[in-house]
């Protein structure tokens, strides 16, 4: 058991967890921020996506102790007290069904969108290809995305 | 066929019989509609709606919310009746109380044509209550009064009160009989056809929604399961000293498999295993790697995917156990015929594999137990966790959380007896969790199948003869006590979507074959539906090709007369197919995807049309084949008429998903059996659509008026035989099996 002082949505929070704990599990477990999800424990599906100093990485696939300083942000922080453009994008296009991949989905659109502000269809479906839906709101995830993208000017 | 699946899947859990149909329908006439809840502030005029005086409005809605949309469609039928404003509406799972709900159960895509037969009417009642209550208070008549916007108008004089105001006067009214307020006109609809925003969506682009997963109650303990890897097989020894030394771990031990008991109807095919409980998920799974188990690979230990597939083979051509459809004499008119073809198609086990795992969360404490599960048979499981533990059902509540997904495998509960097994040993709250390789090994498949068909025609291109024998690993033993299983019983459920002729083939037949496998199968996304609309609408191709005709005009000609074709299954809950709404949606998804307009080498256009779940659907496919026979869609395009659409951007919504579904067990998905085991564990073994092959999809929804359909499973039918057919139009080559293997189409372009 070792002792981490962790930056989640510019709050610090403290845990007592096995170095080798998954970010993913001490933030559902420890800090109960349940908003990231488990889909594969394996990097397979996006459903666990965060950011780390605004990079999307998978939760699921970051041990505790490698993140140090670095500001995690989860879908619980993405709006920073209001509604991320993107969340409203996901909004407008009513893209969610069961919901459940969505804060994996957004997390990565929103970081992706912040490097790329005016990607392409094929940037889109390369970037996002590795966030599942089974109930398949690609469509509408897409053009989310485009929405976002051309409110971006 | 819709019906099929929505009685059959309701009745066998709520009756454990044929006589559920009955049942079912009852629900609407003992329902309590007037039931005063005298607790609590506010007006609450029956068990649906409470209104406060801030004017806000509570809607409680039945059908648990796995992605369909129950919570806003409901919510506008009510509101429609109700006259609401519907920003003051806020939504919540009805409670698990089946005395007084009756739809805490859902599947067969009955949610909304069951809540249209209730949610509208006690919106109604309370509507007439306010009314009455405002006419009250102005001393006039309430033939003068009206309501609008949560508001009551007088007529005459202009005058309003909110709802909020007469919230007081309206709860001291008689509530008035729901049978005898009129219901509105379609003409008089304001917000039933109309898009309204889902009422789940903020919660679900927040991180705030929260899933059965995502249950957190102080002092829980999290736990998973080492099962069975074997169908069949079982525990032979343990040696839990390295897990229960694991950090963490709180618990080691064995859990028992539960079959069928005394007192349980349906066999919960609970597998058995070692659980490890720990405080953090985590934990759970490191304990559980250190687990020492040697597995007793049981009595199916040879079955294979080969060994299925063998006695699949040999199905198609043994005697059948049950003719479905026997019109006319499809056999001699066969043997007789000169113009006839036969073909064959395969379909193999498939995951349900929702992005949320399966997991319940369970304490068991003095005054009884309490259940939070991400499950689509509330009532069910209440019933069931109760017989389990020996106590009355009122003893056991159960929270309906928001599902992950379910496509059907909420409909089972053997993760949540698993999750009352492991927390009645511990003093505390237990989440139990299914990590994705046990979602997907351990899930009850979608069943093999295998279709051999031949069909002749005459010499002006009708069809004379069609006969279907479906050879499949039914559903039904998986849960039915074994002296119950008739050949007719164990039949009962690979039927749909077979026995419907739309393209009035004089002499038509439909048989089974049932083979055995120690696999568990059960209702995916559709059920036969997903596979009997493959061998149709390709079979139907393959006639229109044979007698030289364009597949849609032969189709279309087939359609041409209005006709309605009854149900051939005794009991079927469906109106009799309608050849004209048929014909309807085929026209207009071919007209909008510009059929007969010529293409590049290699790319090519397929159609299906389908009426399924009570509902019409045509496909039309646009693939391309690479040189290598890599196949990609490209554009589908759907024509829809479900009769009603409530909500017509939902119905959209389902379409789009329902294709997307499909399309995983067209270009990707399949589960394979070794050693009676799963072979695929996690997402890199079993591919599912991912948003680089997902296609353009346009959904045309064409209601006509009609008595409403299905929507949820309706547009998996259709999908893949148009995109079968589009890749016979690219390459001459006809797709036998399914997912399609590139190999036989390399270099093949048309």
């Amino acid at each position: 058991m070792a002792h981490y002082e962790l930056s989640v949505n510019n709050k610090m929070h403290d845990a007592d967890v096995e170095p080798e704990t998954p970010l993913l599990w001490v933030l559902r477990d420890t800090l109960n921020l349940t908003g990231t999800k488990y889909g594969c424990g394996l990097g397979l599906c996006g459903a666990c996506t965060v950011h780390l100093d605004r990079q999307a990485v998978r939760a699921c696939q970051t041990p505790v102790k490698s993140v140090g300083t670095k500001k995690i942000t989860t879908i619980e922080g993405l709006g920073a007290g209001g509604i991320h453009p993107v969340q409203q994008a996901w909004i407008d296009e009513q893209v969610p069904q069961c919901g459940y991949c969505q804060s994996g989905q957004i997390m990565q659109a929103s970081a992706f969108l912040a490097q790329n502000p005016h990607p392409s269809i094929d940037d889109i479906n390369a970037v996002m290809a590795g966030n599942i839906c089974r109930c398949a709101t690609y469509q509408r995830i897409r053009r989310a995305i485009q929405r976002t993208a051309s409110a971006n000017g | 066929m819709a019906s099929e699946n929505k009685i059959s899947r309701r009745a066998f859990l709520v009756t454990g019989s044929a006589a559920g149909a009955a049942l079912v329908l009852g629900f609407y006439i003992h329902r309590e509609y007037g039931s005063h809840e005298a607790e609590g502030q506010g007006f609450r005029p029956n068990a649906w709606i409470r209104i406060t005086p801030d004017d806000n409005i509570t809607v409680l809605v039945e059908i648990p919310e796995m992605g369909q949309g129950p919570r806003t469609v409901d919510t506008m039928m009510l509101a429609e009746e109700l006259e609401a404003d519907v920003s003051k509406i806020r939504v919540e799972q009805a409670p698990v109380i089946p005395a007084t709900y009756q739809n805490l159960s859902t599947g067969g895509s009955g949610g909304t044509q069951d809540a249209w037969g209730y949610m509208r009417k006690v919106g109604a009642q309370a509507r007439e209550m306010l009314i009455a209550a405002a006419a009250q208070q102005w001393q006039v008549p309430k033939q003068e009064c009206r309501a609008e916007n949560s508001t009551v108008i007088h007529q005459p004089s202009g005058r309003h009160l909110s709802y909020g105001v007469l919230v007081e006067t309206a709860s001291k009214l008689p509530v008035p009989k729901v049978e005898d307020i009129p219901l509105k006109q379609p003409k008089d609809f304001k917000l039933i056809g109309k898009a309204l925003p889902r009422v789940d969506v903020p919660d679900k682009v927040n991180g705030s929604a929260i899933f059965g997963i995502d249950v957190r109650i102080p002092e829980m303990l999290f736990a998973v399961i080492a099962r069975c890897p074997y169908f069949g097989g079982k525990l032979q020894s343990l040696d839990a000293s390295a897990a229960k030394s694991t950090p963490g771990v709180r618990a080691v031990f064995a859990v028992e498999p539960i079959g069928f008991l005394l007192k349980l109807d349906v066999n919960p095919n609970v597998a058995g295993g070692v659980a490890v409980v720990a405080d953090s998920t985590w934990a759970a799974i490191q304990g559980r790697k250190a687990l020492k188990i040697t597995w007793d690979k049981g009595p199916n230990a040879d079955e294979n995917t080969v060994s299925i597939r063998k006695k699949m083979l040999a199905g198609a051509t043994a005697e059948p156990t049950v003719v479905y459809v026997n019109q006319g004499d499809a056999l001699q008119v066969l043997q007789k015929s000169s113009r006839r073809i036969e073909a064959t198609y395969e379909m193999p086990f498939q995951a349900h594999a929702t992005m949320e795992p399966m997991n319940t969360t369970v304490h068991v404490h003095r005054g009884g137990i309490e259940v939070w599960s991400p499950t689509q048979i509330g009532a069910i499981l209440q019933e069931e966790i109760a017989a389990l533990a020996g106590i009355p059902p009122d003893k056991v509540t159960v929270h309906m959380m928001y599902c992950g997904g379910s496509f059907g495998r909420r409909y089972q509960w053997d993760y949540a007896a698993e999750a009352w097994q492991v927390a009645r040993e511990v003093s505390r709250p237990v989440q139990l969790l299914w990590t994705r390789e046990d979602d997907m090994q351990r899930d009850f498949y979608r069943p093999y199948s295998y279709h051999r068909l031949a069909g002749a025609w005459d010499e002006h291109g009708n069809i004379a003869a069609w006969s279907h024998r479906i050879v499949s690993t039914p559903i039904r033993p998986v849960f039915d006590q074994p002296e119950k299983l008739t050949p007719q019983r164990v039949a009962r459920q690979e039927r749909g979507g077979s026995d419907l002729m739309p393209y009035g083939a004089r002499n038509f037949r439909v048989d089974f074959v049932p083979v055995e496998s120690a696999v568990p199968r059960a209702w995916w996304r559709s059920v036969a539906d997903s596979f009997n609309g493959l061998a149709m609408e390709c079979f139907v191709d393959e006639l229109a090709h044979a007698a030289g005709k364009d597949p849609y005009e032969f189709r279309l000609r087939l359609v041409r007369e209005d006709r309605k074709v009854p149900q051939t299954r005794q009991g079927a809950g469906d109106p009799a197919l309608d050849t004209r709404r048929f014909r309807e949606v085929l026209k207009l998804a071919a007209e909008k995807s510009g059929w007969g307009k010529k293409m590049p080498v290699g790319y090519g256009r397929g159609i299906a049309c389908r009426y399924t779940f009570g509902s019409y659907i045509a496909h039309v496919a646009e693939v391309s084949v690479d040189n290598d026979g890599n196949v990609r869609v490209h554009r589908m395009v759907c024509a829809v008429d479900p009769g009603l659409a409530v909500n017509p951007d939902g119905v959209k919504a389902m379409v789009e998903g329902g294709t997307n579904y499909a399309l995983t067990q067209v270009l990707q998905g399949e589960i394979t059996i070794k050693d009676t085991s799963v072979e695929q564990s996690n997402f890199d073994g079993y591919q599912v659509l991912r948003m680089n092959y997902a296609p353009d999809i346009e959904v045309y929804v064409a209601p006509t008026g009609a008595e409403m359909g299905g929507m949820g499973e309706t547009a998996v039918s259709g999908t893949a035989p148009a995109v079968a057919n589009a890749v016979f139009a690219a390459t001459g080559k006809r797709v036998r099996r399914l997912p399609i293997d590139p190999a036989p189409l390399a270099g093949s372009k048309a």
